[in-house]
């Protein structure tokens, strides 16, 4: 017998209501129940960071949770940065900066690196980018373009002087 | 040359990528794999009793025939078909994570717990994990000059050990298929096989006894490769097979733990290398006896890395003697195969810790020795009496010196050298590494593109590359529209789909911007010189009086007289008053490149480094390559290409490895024991690209640059440790993991004892 229970929760301002199994992750009911393939899996053991979302503003490794315990929650996956074709500043930047080859890390460093822009200020230094990116792995890039990218939108966002 | 958009960018970021595991079908059926849990044993049954009604089973004795995956590269005349990985183990098992039955249901998560239920009874027996305990496979030896004479008449020789420990490419996306079949013909959709589709569907074809025709393998997105993804795999002919047995569309997606032990080990080897040199330290001859651990069975690699360690052995350098011999040993751990740089990881490191041990002994500088050492642009081209995947090892033009002083040259500017001695002064263990390398690009033997303008004017490439986040399109993008003379955004490229192209072969051995690069710059060319001739029927003007620019066709000298791309395709098409009778319709073209031998890249690279003699960390502080590329069309792809192959190469210097125990249970099966580095580990890193020496094999002059950025990073590094450490010997092995590290540190100082 499957123990499934009713949740609800909202996915880049978009409310779902579904029935999910309790051992379900979310990372699986965001991909193939919902259809957020975006966010991937590149461990399943909450170390490399791939599935990393934002539940409730938090970043978390959606692979670590599951999908019931996000009832009610606010989810933002890496679907949600852009406007339509529109990148986000920070995804323009990924771009600039040459901050992701194969891309399939990136959705994860996107998310984590959201997280940590709207706790960091103007005084965001290359080595507190790079510690707090440290939080996920990436296998093409070497993390240099994607350090930069992340100081370049720590600058833009917060300008010295305006925190 | 300005900064191009990938063309990969936008949907990657945008997380509307196509990977494998991101489609679904109605009805599809999920697989989950039953592997070995022991390394050896007999097997004497499977029992699937517990199972209930809605899962389905395969074992080996359901399959047609006893299958193997075949090599695909044959190297050396030698026949290893008794070392063939069979599709299913039938009654013997050979390592940990071998598979021996597929388990189907209609939810990963069931399929996932009826695996588990699967009861296998294996008589152990006793494992080789050693190699030198391993049955051999294959004995060879490469190499030209008469060594014997060379060290006999040597005024220094230098001869150590040194061991490289198994590691390997662990792309962030782990394997996953998904096969769609259209119920009547059996006919076969495929999702996820890259690298080398077209010859992986022949494959496929062969064993299920199909026309190739029946299996289409579709063009997506993948992970990262770096050599492992995508070869053919036991679960390349299961999945596929499954799906045209059932007639039903089958999933399988990989998860982490069976990757580490299921997907191609690489790198493991023990060196003996000796050196002999003449009173001034120039190269007499080298000799190198290697044994090669190849792991339970010869994949579809077969044995090219200990080929290509061999081949690759002597590097830039005028070696008049050399003797290279390896034992590939089979043992009871996950098979091998290559791994980005395959076989110059490992021979680099080990060639250049002899120099620097040399160039201590024989009281000279590091880099002096090499530059007394290094072929010179007068001996290029250099002809070795060796071949290496099928084809002769002739070294093309390029100025090996020049790039050595260049890059050093680039490390004191950027403050390198300086710092070292900053850090020395004040009593820290500092030290300072330099490599070189040669690589080696461009496999042959061809490449094949098509290259089409629709009515729109829209330009379509499909090229027999495949992408694994190189930037392949982006690049095959800027070709097509640097010949044709239109804008790179109207450009689509499709890489390494079967239908599209059906004679591609696909992205390896850095080949696709060598190869798969000069096939669509010939075949837009061809569409160039169509859409002229089309043009001057259309304008009543002579060709040779058209200019081809911003996508138009223009006569000379009166701009006001134009034909866009668009018009001219749509004057090719079926009815068109402009086609003569006999002429097919379209504006397309096919065309074949062909290439002798390949090209080799070569480069230096130099790395500050700090260690902390309590802890054993090694702290990388600065790291600088030097890079000939012949020509960059993407110089930041080429950066990337570089940074990355550092990552990855500190990994396997300092961090990776894949243990086992001594009953051959790998100790490395999360990502919380085989350790990745992360951005707090990698060092941002300078590069210096040059475009030097083009290659005169090809049209473009372009050299491969995917490997060079991994090459030299082991050998680097072991000259900065071995240089902070203080040590006169070599640092012995790779990976200088933490608590090796720390006894280097207490060798410190010590006098050579051998």
């Amino acid at each position: 017998m499957k123990d499934v229970h009713l949740i609800s929760l909202s996915v880049n301002g978009n409310e779902h209501e579904l029935v999910v199994e309790s051992r379900r992750t979310l990372a699986d009911m965001l991909r193939h129940d919902l259809g957020y393939t975006g966010t991937h899996l590149g461990c399943e053991h909450g170390i490399c960071g791939a599935c990393t979302i934002l539940l409730d503003d938090q970043p978390v490794r959606a692979c670590l949770v599951f999908g019931v315990q996000a009832d009610g929650c606010e989810v933002r996956t890496v679907e949600g940065l852009a406007d339509g074709d529109q990148l986000s500043d920070l995804q323009q930047a990924f771009s600039d900066r040459h901050g992701l080859q194969c891309g399939f890390c990136t959705p994860g460093f996107l998310m984590l690196a959201e997280a940590y822009l709207s706790e960091a200020d103007s005084s965001a230094d290359p080595e507190s980018v790079r510690e707090a990116m440290a939080s996920n792995l990436c296998r093409c890039t070497g993390y240099q373009g994607i350090v930069e990218a992340v100081c370049d939108v720590a600058r833009s966002r917060h300008p010295a002087g305006s925190t | 040359m300005t900064t191009v958009v990938r063309k990969e960018d936008p949907r990657l970021l945008r997380g509307v990528g196509r990977f494998g595991d991101d489609q679904q079908r109605r009805g599809q059926l999920h697989a989950r794999i039953v592997r070995s849990p022991l390394a050896h044993g007999e097997l004497r049954s499977i029992d699937t009793s517990a199972l209930d009604g809605g899962v389905q089973v395969v074992t080996a004795a359901d399959l047609p025939g006893d299958l193997r995956i075949p090599v695909r590269l044959s190297v050396q005349g030698i026949d290893l078909n008794e070392y063939l990985q069979p599709v299913l183990a039938a009654d013997v098992v050979r390592y940990v994570g071998e598979p021996v039955a597929v388990v189907l249901a209609d939810d990963p998560y069931l399929a996932e717990d009826a695996a588990e239920l699967v009861e296998l009874d294996i008589a152990e027996l006793p494992a080789a994990v050693d190699p030198g305990t391993g049955r051999t496979a294959a004995e060879f030896e490469l190499g030209f000059g008469d060594t014997g004479e060379a060290f006999a008449g040597a005024a220094h020789v230098v001869e150590l050990d040194f061991e490289v420990g198994r590691h390997s490419a662990v792309p962030m996306e782990p394997r996953a298929l998904l096969v769609d079949v259209d119920p009547a013909s059996g006919a076969l959709d495929i999702f996820g096989m890259t690298k080398v589709p077209v010859f992986n569907r022949a494959v496929l074809a062969s064993m299920l006894d199909v026309d190739e025709n029946l299996i289409h393998v579709h063009a997506s997105d993948a992970g990262g490769g770096f050599g492992v993804r995508g070869e053919f795999y036991p679960e390349d002919f299961l999945v596929p097979w499954l799906a045209f047995t059932l007639r039903r569309p089958v999933k399988w997606t990989e998860d982490r733990s069976e990757h580490l032990v299921a997907v191609n080990h690489s790198r493991q080897q023990r060196h003996r290398i000796a050196a002999a040199f003449d009173v001034d330290g120039s190269l007499l001859g080298m000799r190198d006896d290697v044994l090669h651990d190849n792991g339970a069975y010869c994949r579809t690699h077969g044995i090219i890395v200990p080929e290509l360690t061999l081949a690759m052995l002597p590097g830039p350098y005028r070696v008049p003697a050399y003797r290279g011999r390896i034992t590939v040993a089979l043992t009871n751990k996950t098979p091998c195969g290559t791994y980005r740089a395959p076989g110059r990881f490992e021979g680099t490191v080990v060639r250049e810790q002899v120099l620097d041990v040399a160039a201590d002994r024989i009281g000279i500088d590091r880099v002096e020795l090499r530059r007394r050492n290094l072929l010179t642009p007068g001996e290029l081209p250099h002809t070795r009496a060796m071949s290496t995947l099928g084809t002769d090892v002739v070294l093309d033009p390029g100025d090996y010196p020049g790039l050595l002083e260049s890059t050093m040259a680039e490390a004191k500017r950027l403050g390198y050298l300086s710092e070292v001695d900053t850090l020395r002064a004040k009593g820290r263990l500092a030290g300072l590494g330099v490599a070189m390398f040669l690589e080696k690009s461009g496999l042959g033997p061809q490449e094949t593109a098509d290259v089409s303008v629709s009515a729109t004017g829209a330009v379509h490439v499909h090229s027999g590359g495949t992408s694994l986040g190189q930037g392949i399109e982006t690049v095959l993008g800027q070709l097509a529209s640097e010949a044709l003379g239109v804008d790179p955004s109207v450009v689509t490229v499709i890489a390494g789909d079967t239908e599209l192209q059906p004679f591609g072969a696909g992205s390896w051995a850095s080949r696709s911007t060598v190869v798969g690069g000069g096939a669509v710059h010939v075949s837009a060319l061809a569409v160039r010189e169509r859409a002229v001739q089309i043009a001057a029927r259309m304008l009543e003007a002579a060709e040779d009086d058209l200019v081809v620019r911003d996508g138009t066709i223009a006569v000379h000298g009166a701009p006001g007289q134009r034909v866009t791309l668009a018009e001219v395709a749509r004057a090719c098409q079926p009815a068109s008053p402009f086609l003569l009778a006999d002429e097919p319709a379209g504006l397309a073209a096919r065309r074949r490149f062909e290439v002798e031998h390949m090209t080799y890249p070569y480069g230096a690279h130099v790395a500050v480094v700090e260690l902390d003699e309590q802890t054993g960390e090694v702290r990388i502080l600065r790291y600088l390559v030097g890079y000939e590329v012949g020509r960059a069309i993407n110089r930041t792809l080429v950066a990337g290409q570089l940074m990355g192959g550092v990552a990855q190469g500190v990994g396997g210097a300092l961090f990776e490895e894949f243990r086992y125990d001594e009953a051959g249970q790998p100790q490395a099966i999360t990502f919380m024991d085989y350790l990745l580095p992360t951005a707090a580990e990698v060092p941002g890193v300078n590069v210096l690209i040059s475009e030097n020496a083009p290659s005169p094999g090809n049209p473009l002059g372009v050299k491969g640059a995917g490997e060079g950025g991994l090459t030299a990073v082991g050998a680097a590094l072991a000259s900065a440790v071995r240089d902070a450490a203080g040590i006169t010997g070599s640092v012995e092995r790779l990976p200088m993991t933490a608590d090796r590290v720390h006894r280097l540190c207490d060798m410190r100082g010590e006098t050579e004892t051998t």
